[in-house]
């Protein structure tokens, strides 16, 4: 008897492989774009695994941190190095990942019905990639490290009635300190990466019940249009993860200090800030909305919460019965400017909000909510002109 | 019928109650967990002897993990604010925490224009701690103090600091 037959036996193992890959059918009209969900399948286990190592050797202690990183990984283990670049390349790169695989939800109705979960699901992921990148960046304990956790966990202060109180209570201390340290090493490596899994787990679970859309957005019959996933969907994607482990390798190996700032390299001093503190580039562009309400630090706040939370709330405002981008040409438009303006807020973000570029940044900010502001009325547009029409291309 | 359902139904919110009040006090001990330990909130009460700055100089002091600004006034500087400023016999003195009230960074000292300058979005407080330019909401706060001669003790409210406030 071979071993799977005797593991099917008692683990039926061909019929949950059956079930759950083979008779799971992906759409045939589908393109390269559908690809980035598995990416971040493997990008997740590949900072797992460099965060595993990382964990061996690194000292959660604001004593310790800074030379546990610097001096002994970065220098004293064998290939310490390799994996701290890899774990901080791949904090980066996971977020341009994450962009790709949103936007590429929006652009094809990813978020309607009856996909509503699997977009909250995927929301919910964004926040928890958010949370661990920002408490894992505390981490080094270099001086971006600590002004950045300094700079963010202050804005809590705003919050009415509590907010200072709460401040303390989240450093444990009346500034950032080593109980700030090492709750977030805490939350960073077991709290937010065990709730990632349960998410991610969930996240698929309900694109298995519901199924994937595609580029025309419309209902497939699954048996004559779709192909299983495995093994036929997952041979090119091992081809397109082939392609995108080189790129990465690349960056790892040659490119990786856009991923680790130089002011970093310094230790945190509680008494000295940078002369110019910025987050990393995955949160240029909420940055820039926070700061973009330049003549009211609460209306900024305010924009600033706004702005990680309305996307969320996708399948709620476009409710136009047309689901792909693709036969849209209004809401084409919106996505367009909202894609280009999102980069503009990236890229303002970095620079010092003074003169034309507070200006630029106030009007971007407002494009960005513009963009949900158009959704609703853009479905109103459709539903008129579109009425008849809509159900056969649904 | 109806005895045995409620019951049952007791035995549910019994256990249900009970389960209830366990999560709720497991939930306030890992809230109380991540409040300041104790020998934190003891360290919340500094002495400093201002007759160690010169006239027209600052110094900075820690208290609770925020720098103190203490600043020797000279007659050339900014000192109509009566209620920020610290008479002792050895003149007039600016206490406050140095902690720009815009996004928490650390302003400079500029010797030369007598201001405060924050380096992360450019806000300016005259030599009162007063915000005078840039995005601070509002001017440089005292911390709670008292006074013993020349000693201001941080952490403590005494009558001037009462009077402050008043």
């Amino acid at each position: 008897m071979r071993f799977i037959d005797w593991l099917d036996e008692r683990l039926a193992i061909r019929k949950i492989i059956k079930i759950t890959l083979i008779d799971y059918k992906v759409p045939k009209n589908i393109n390269f774009l559908w690809s980035f969900g598995m990416l971040l399948v493997l990008m997740f286990a590949i900072l797992f695994i460099s965060g595993l190592f990382l964990l061996m050797y690194y000292k959660p202690d604001s004593k310790l941190a800074f030379d546990s990183v610097n001096k002994t990984i970065m220098m004293d283990v064998s290939f310490g190095w390799l994996f701290r670049h890899v774990h901080a390349v791949g904090a980066s790169i996971v977020f341009l990942l994450l962009y790709i695989h949103i936007a590429r939800g929006i652009f094809y109705g990813s978020y309607k019905a009856p996909r509503e979960v699997v977009w909250l699901t995927g929301y919910i992921l964004f926040i928890l990639f958010s949370a661990t990148a920002f408490t894992g960046y505390l981490l080094p304990w270099g001086q971006m490290s600590y002004w950045a956790a300094q700079t963010i966990t202050t804005l809590f202060e705003k919050i009415p009635f509590i907010g200072p109180d709460l401040v303390i209570w989240i450093r444990g201390d009346y500034a950032v300190a080593d109980s700030t340290l090492t709750r977030f090493f805490a939350l960073h490596v077991v709290f937010l990466p065990v709730l990632i899994m349960i998410f991610m787990g969930l996240h698929l679970y309900a694109v298995r019940v519901v199924g994937s859309n595609n580029e025309d957005g419309k209902k497939i019959d699954k048996e004559k249009e779709g192909v299983p996933f495995w093994p036929v969907f997952m041979s090119k994607e091992f081809f397109v993860m082939t392609v995108f482990l080189t790129f990465f390798f690349y960056l790892v190996f040659f490119k990786f200090d856009f991923a680790m700032d130089k002011i970093n390299f310094e230790p945190a001093n509680p008494l000295q800030t940078p002369t110019h503190i910025y987050p990393e580039w995955y949160f240029l562009a909420y940055y820039e909305v926070l700061r973009g309400f330049f003549f009211s630090q609460n209306l900024g706040l305010i924009a600033f919460a706004l702005s990680m939370v309305l996307i969320a709330f996708l399948p709620w405002l476009d409710k136009s019965p047309i689901v792909s981008g693709k036969y849209r040409p209004l809401f084409k438009v919106a996505f367009w400017v909202f894609v280009i303006d999102f980069l503009v807020l990236t890229i303002l973000g970095k620079l010092p909000p003074t003169g034309i570029y507070a200006w630029i940044g106030l009007f971007a900010s407002l494009v960005y909510f513009g963009f949900f502001i158009s959704l609703p009325i853009i479905a109103r547009i459709e539903k008129k002109k579109f009425r008849g029409t809509t159900d056969e291309r649904n | 019928m109806d005895e045995k359902i409620s019951r049952r139904d007791f035995l549910l919110y019994a256990i249900g109650g009970w389960a209830a009040v366990g999560a709720g006090a497991t939930l306030y001990a890992m809230y109380k967990t991540w409040e300041p330990l104790p020998e934190v909130k003891a360290a919340g009460v500094v002495e400093f002897d201002l007759s160690l700055v010169q006239p027209g100089e600052v110094r900075v002091i820690e208290w609770r993990r925020k720098p103190v600004f203490i600043l020797r006034r000279t007659p050339d500087m900014k000192s109509d604010c009566p209620k920020r400023t610290i008479k002792t016999k050895l003149g007039e003195f600016t206490v406050v925490i140095g902690i720009c009230t815009h996004l928490g960074c650390i302003p400079n000292w500029e010797p030369e224009n007598h201001i405060w300058h924050c380096p992360c979005h450019g806000g300016k407080y005259n030599a009162c701690g007063i915000n005078i330019f840039g995005p601070p909401p509002r001017p440089l706060e005292i911390p709670p103090f008292k006074l013993k001669g020349n000693i201001i003790v941080l952490g403590e409210e005494g009558p001037e600091y009462k009077a402050m406030k008043a």
